[in-house]
């Protein structure tokens, strides 16, 4: 008994303390020093946080370049699947541009109408600063959904902007580092936001889910929600603009979940549209 | 004269294989998301250090495995510092397991791996769970450690064939 607890402190001692062939450092001072930054960073240390900098910028052009093999099998993959599917879709969007025609032509005379109305409540415009920036890496990994740009603080990026896809919501800026910025996706599990249901008028909180469809939240007007309604941002909270369309509940009888299909398809986004909205004095 | 000069390139090109595996992982993380596949993703980078901190410690060196840990948590978005502590943790299971052992087996080498994973896949649930408050899905982690562990009989087998047939061949011309 006494001997068996001797070999297992020497198998330990000697595979944490002893430095192996060719190694300069114990495995324990590794561990040490891993805990230290781990502490030091989450108590935004800054000489820590100068490190993690320097390190984000190297990472984040290495991880372009390493991961140009895999997107160049990537999107081959996808060309082809596009490829297949090409005819179903000029079908589908032939009928879809004939009713878009005339509903673009009503919409014109709704935002004239808009801007009108607004003018006479005394209501703000709103004047967006837009930065194009392209994808450096998508890391669609389980755990995290979220996209690095080429744009960073020297381009007058700030935390909080919003990232689109055309005229579609795809996320918000969350780390701003000098030349490279991080989006967190809508899908992420982490990402939580104020929307309204239309039609209906319901206010809501669209989460991410970790996968490529969000979840409708916090309703008290849950049953009003209706299959094929579409998502757009509240404005709520101030943290976006209202209107900006998101997607389309897409929801499943059999269960009770309230499923939003993004407009944007998040695993090929090659630009990303970073925008800031301000209040417009109205002329 | 020549032919030496070649094979003792190539030797040294094929000692660090291991290395830029594991830097290009941490890079590009070999997940295959791209093809839509809900239920499956695994981590290679987990494959390759246990087998190379068991098999051949001095292909890996520890100093490399804190910074590919520093590089992972960068391009992963996760807290600087957990993903070294958790490839460490990995290397030192390894190693405890290289010195405990007297005949080698690949079944002893996967469940002692399984071991390992599922206690480093706790540690990190709970320390981005409970400490760093993101939200993970439970069920992800699953499938990533239940392919992490079973790839690891083919992953164990390929770099097998690498060390013996290839580095080997070098190192033995």
């Amino acid at each position: 008994m006494e001997s068996s607890r001797d070999d297992f402190i020497i198998a330990i001692r000697s595979a944490f303390l002893k430095k192996g062939t060719k190694q300069r450092f114990s495995l324990l001072s590794l561990i040490f020093f891993s805990i230290i930054f781990l502490i030091l960073g989450s108590l935004n240390f800054k000489a820590i946080n100068y490190v993690k900098i320097g390190i984000k910028e190297i990472v984040y052009r290495s991880s372009f370049i390493v991961s140009s093999p895999e997107n160049f099998i990537k999107d081959n993959y996808l060309l082809v699947q596009n490829h297949l599917n090409l005819y179903k879709e000029n079908e589908k969007n032939k009928s879809e541009l004939a009713s878009l025609i005339s509903k673009d032509l009503l919409n014109k005379f709704i935002i004239l109408e808009n801007k009108r109305l607004k003018k006479i409540i005394d209501d703000y415009l709103v004047k967006s600063n837009t930065i194009i920036a392209k994808v450096l890496s998508d890391k669609g990994s389980p755990f995290l959904k979220s996209i690095i740009i080429n744009k960073g603080s020297k381009h007058n990026i700030n935390l909080g902007m919003v990232a689109m896809d055309g005229a579609y919501l795809v996320g918000k800026v969350v780390e701003v580092n000098y030349f490279s910025s991080r989006i967190l996706l809508l899908s992420d599990l982490n990402s939580k936001i104020p929307v309204i249901v239309e039609p209906n008028e319901v206010f809501s909180i669209l989460s991410g889910t970790g996968e490529a469809y969000g979840v409708i939240q916090y309703s008290k007007k849950y049953e009003d929600i209706k299959s094929e309604s579409i998502i757009y941002t509240s404005g709520a909270g101030s943290l976006f603009k209202a209107g900006i369309p998101i997607g389309r509940i897409n929801s499943n009888y059999l269960s009770e979940e309230k499923k939003v299909e993004f407009f944007s398809d998040f695993s090929q986004l090659k630009f990303v549209k970073i925008v800031s909205f301000l209040k417009d004095e109205i002329e | 004269m020549t032919e030496f000069r070649n094979k003792n390139f190539i030797r040294k090109i094929s000692s660090k294989i291991p290395l830029i595996l594991l830097f290009a992982s941490v890079l590009n993380e070999y997940d295959f998301n791209y093809l839509g596949l809900k239920y499956f993703s695994f981590n290679f980078s987990y494959i390759l250090i246990f087998y190379y901190s068991l098999k051949k410690s001095e292909s890996l060196g520890y100093i490399y495995i804190f910074i590919a840990g520093l590089f992972n948590d960068v391009v992963m978005g996760t807290p600087i510092g957990l993903s070294s502590l958790m490839y460490l943790i990995l290397c030192g299971a390894a190693a405890y397991l290289r010195n405990i052992t007297l005949r080698p087996s690949l079944i002893k080498d996967c469940i002692f791996f399984l071991i390992t994973i599922l206690i480093i896949n706790s540690l990190l649930f709970m320390a981005l769970n409970f400490i760093f408050n993101y939200n993970l899905d439970y069920l992800d982690q699953i499938i990533n450690i239940t392919y992490t562990f079973l790839l690891y009989f083919l992953f164990s087998n390929l770099f097998d064939f690498f060390e013996t047939y290839l580095v080997g061949r070098t190192n033995a011309g």
